[in-house]
């Protein structure tokens, strides 16, 4: 990891996942739920990419295509310079012990009947890593890691509260010295003090190891302090890029806007500007035509009905999907 | 007329256990101004939900108020008979929950079950309990709601099921309404449209509120006053202004400064300050403050003696015997316990 310092770790080209929805119920109907609908990023080595978006817009299902948990319906994840398409499965778990995942639920991620240690250690087991010993001794270096103590390898998760078992969830994704972590929604269920200490903890930890990760939240402003850059979606398309200050300062799609003014703000004497929206958000069984946003866009024009708005860099690095806001001719 | 539509006074509440007592609450007490919005903060366990179904007398065995008084418009709840108190709820106390998926029956249209509460406790006929439905469902911005009533929950979306249930709660024209979590199932666009609603129904209906809630940022936008719990105990409690602006206790300043933040100096701050270390047992409550082993500001006298709520100034208090020094740095004796400074593993 030296000559691209910077360079691309993780490309995403073209991504869709389809489901199917009800139609393997009734075996009739072929309506699908277009979780994630043809989004494109990339994630640098070494920095944090945060993935914005509230339930169902697609940012977990696109976490999970990424790493192949699920397959995609189409689109190219391109890993360390190398097609994960175009792998086969011995190629793909090869490279699996390089990306790994953090789940949001420290509670039914783990299995209760299993020790601690054994936890950790079971993916040097299944990658066949070192020999007893050796393993037992990276469990140790693990649980240190992650700030708990060689003595809890023997407990059980039941043991545990919600922050612990969320470092034990990370020391089990750190056994293989990944390169990549997907995490997704680390610490939406835990208590806020936990929750701090938990970012502390991811981001020391890629300080030290040198970790990318893609960071998967409902939460902007958690999001804003850990990412070096955001994405933030909207019923499975990518609707603005940016580096996570500019998407806190100047921020452009109306979505976004509306988003960043929709959080509360625990100071009881922050002056309010909230952008309402109208409405619910649609389903993506059928999602509005042209423009997802436009039925509770406060910006909508009748053209935003016509046609998908794509991707303009309205300043270097920043790139927003809105015709109003971002006209194609300004690229 | 009284002031306060609600005063907790020394409320306790205990869960005997085959591992012992649970103490889930111990001498919790606060008002309620009428019309007012008193926010009940704390993390998982720190017995807010507990207090707050206490005043409904909905404790779930084996828990059993062990000591305490509430007074809801100058009238003992603790002495009404089971009867009394199944009329008041409802009527004259509504809650609402923060999952209404699970606290609405999937089998019966919206419509009917608004209507259900109608009927029972205004013993209106049928008819004219469903025109005061349509006419609730209304007020809560549903559209379409004539037609919409006719659904089933699982046809609804969260924040329109979340809607249903305040409807449902307002429909008697209850005098105080307890909210647990309201918004937390929520998206964040949509909890700002139900605060938004809850606000103006609050008015609309000369309510008065207990919010009870994880989010300091809700409790900023909604609440008057503020009352903080940790391990069973009200900590601190105060204006909405003093709390955020001069937090007396030790555990209030360290959830605010734990937050992260959408300004410019919250993203410039590399770390989190955090209260390290976790929760203790309701089981086994350290002695004297049971905040004391994750305080930054802690001295021997702290684990010697139960520590009495103390008057900072006026309507704030603090269960800290140092809260004149919070916040000022020089006064710490364990800095290290905020987690600035720490780094993970060795």
């Amino acid at each position: 990891m030296t000559a691209n310092e910077n360079g691309t770790l993780v490309e995403v080209r073209g991504l869709k996942k389809y489901f199917p929805a009800g139609a393997a119920l009734f075996g009739v109907g072929s309506d699908e739920v277009k979780a994630v609908d043809d989004i494109s990023f990339s994630v640098r080595r070494g920095e944090t990419f945060g993935l914005v978006g509230e339930s169902g817009c697609g940012k977990s299902t696109t976490g999970r295509c990424i790493l192949r948990l699920i397959e995609p319906t189409a689109g190219r994840v391109i890993f360390d310079g190398q097609d994960l398409g175009a792998l086969g499965s011995a190629g793909l778990r090869r490279l699996r012990r390089d990306m790994q995942i953090i789940f949001q639920d420290p509670f039914s991620s783990l299995n209760p009947r299993m020790k601690v240690g054994r936890i950790i250690e079971e993916p040097l087991v299944i990658h066949r890593t070192g020999t007893k010993q050796k393993r037992r001794d990276r469990v140790v270096e693990l649980l240190k890691l992650v700030g708990l103590e060689a003595g809890h390898a023997g407990r059980y998760p039941h043991e545990f509260s919600g922050g612990q078992r969320q470092r034990i969830g990370i020391a089990r994704a750190l056994a293989l010295n990944p390169k990549f972590i997907v995490c997704d929604e680390p610490v939406s269920s835990l208590d806020v003090s936990v929750q701090a200490q938990v970012v502390n903890l991811l981001q020391d930890l890629q300080e030290q190891l040198g970790l990318t990760y893609l960071f998967i939240s409902h939460g902007l402003s958690v999001v804003e302090h850990i990412s070096t850059r955001v994405g933030i979606m909207y019923l499975g398309k990518l609707v603005e890029v940016a580096r996570s200050q500019d998407i806190f300062n100047d921020a452009q799609h109306p979505y976004t806007r509306a988003l960043l003014s929709a959080i509360p703000v625990p100071d009881p004497d922050a002056r309010r500007k909230r952008l309402a929206l109208a409405g619910d958000i649609p389903t993506a069984i059928n999602p509005p035509s042209g423009c997802r946003f436009r039925t509770r866009c406060p910006l909508a024009e009748p053209r935003c009905a016509e046609t998908e708005p794509q991707m303009v860099e309205v300043k270097p690095g920043h790139f927003v999907a809105c015709m109003v806001v971002a006209p194609e001719g300004k690229k | 007329m009284e002031d306060n539509i609600l005063t907790v006074k020394g409320l306790s509440v205990e869960f005997r256990m085959r591992a012992g007592v649970v103490k889930a609450a111990s001498d919790v007490g606060f008002d309620i101004e009428r019309g007012a919005t008193l926010a009940l903060v704390g993390e998982s366990g720190s017995g807010k939900s507990i207090t707050s179904l206490s005043i409904m007398r909905l404790v779930p065995p084996p828990g059993e108020i062990v000591s305490g008084e509430i007074l809801f418009n100058g009238r003992d709840l603790m002495k009404l008979d089971s009867e009394e108190m199944r009329r008041l709820r409802g009527s004259e106390i509504a809650m609402i929950f923060q999952d209404p998926m699970t606290s609405l029956n999937p089998v019966y249209t919206v419509g009917d079950q608004i209507a259900e509460a109608i009927e029972l406790h205004e013993r209106l006929p049928r008819s004219a309990a469903w025109a005061r439905t349509v006419e609730m469902m209304e007020r809560v911005r549903i559209p379409d709601a004539a037609r919409r009533a006719k659904d089933y929950p699982y046809q609804l979306s969260g924040g329109m099921r979340q809607r249903v249930m305040i409807a449902m709660a307002l429909s008697c024209n209850p005098r105080l309404l307890i909210a647990d979590e309201p918004t937390t199932a929520l998206d964040v666009t949509i909890q700002a449209e139900i605060l938004e609603l809850m606000r103006g129904l609050k008015d609309d209906f000369d309510l008065s509120m207990l919010l009870i809630t994880h989010d300091l940022g809700v409790v900023a936008e909604t609440a008057d006053r503020v009352a903080v719990m940790y391990a069973g105990r009200i900590v601190e409690q105060g204006g909405v202004r003093d709390i955020f602006h001069n937090p007396s206790h030790p555990y209030t300043e360290g959830l605010l400064r734990s937050v992260p933040r959408l300004t410019e100096e919250g993203m410039k701050r590399r770390r989190l300050d955090t209260i390290e270390g976790t929760v203790p047992s309701l089981l086994d409550l350290p002695r004297g403050c049971a905040f004391a082993p994750r305080c930054q500001y802690e001295i021997a006298e702290c684990t010697q003696r139960d520590i009495p709520m103390i008057t900072v100034n006026g309507g704030h208090g603090s269960r800290c015997i140092r809260a004149d020094v919070v916040g000022d740095e020089a006064a710490k004796t364990h800095p290290e316990r905020s987690g600035r400074a720490q780094t993970a593993g060795i």
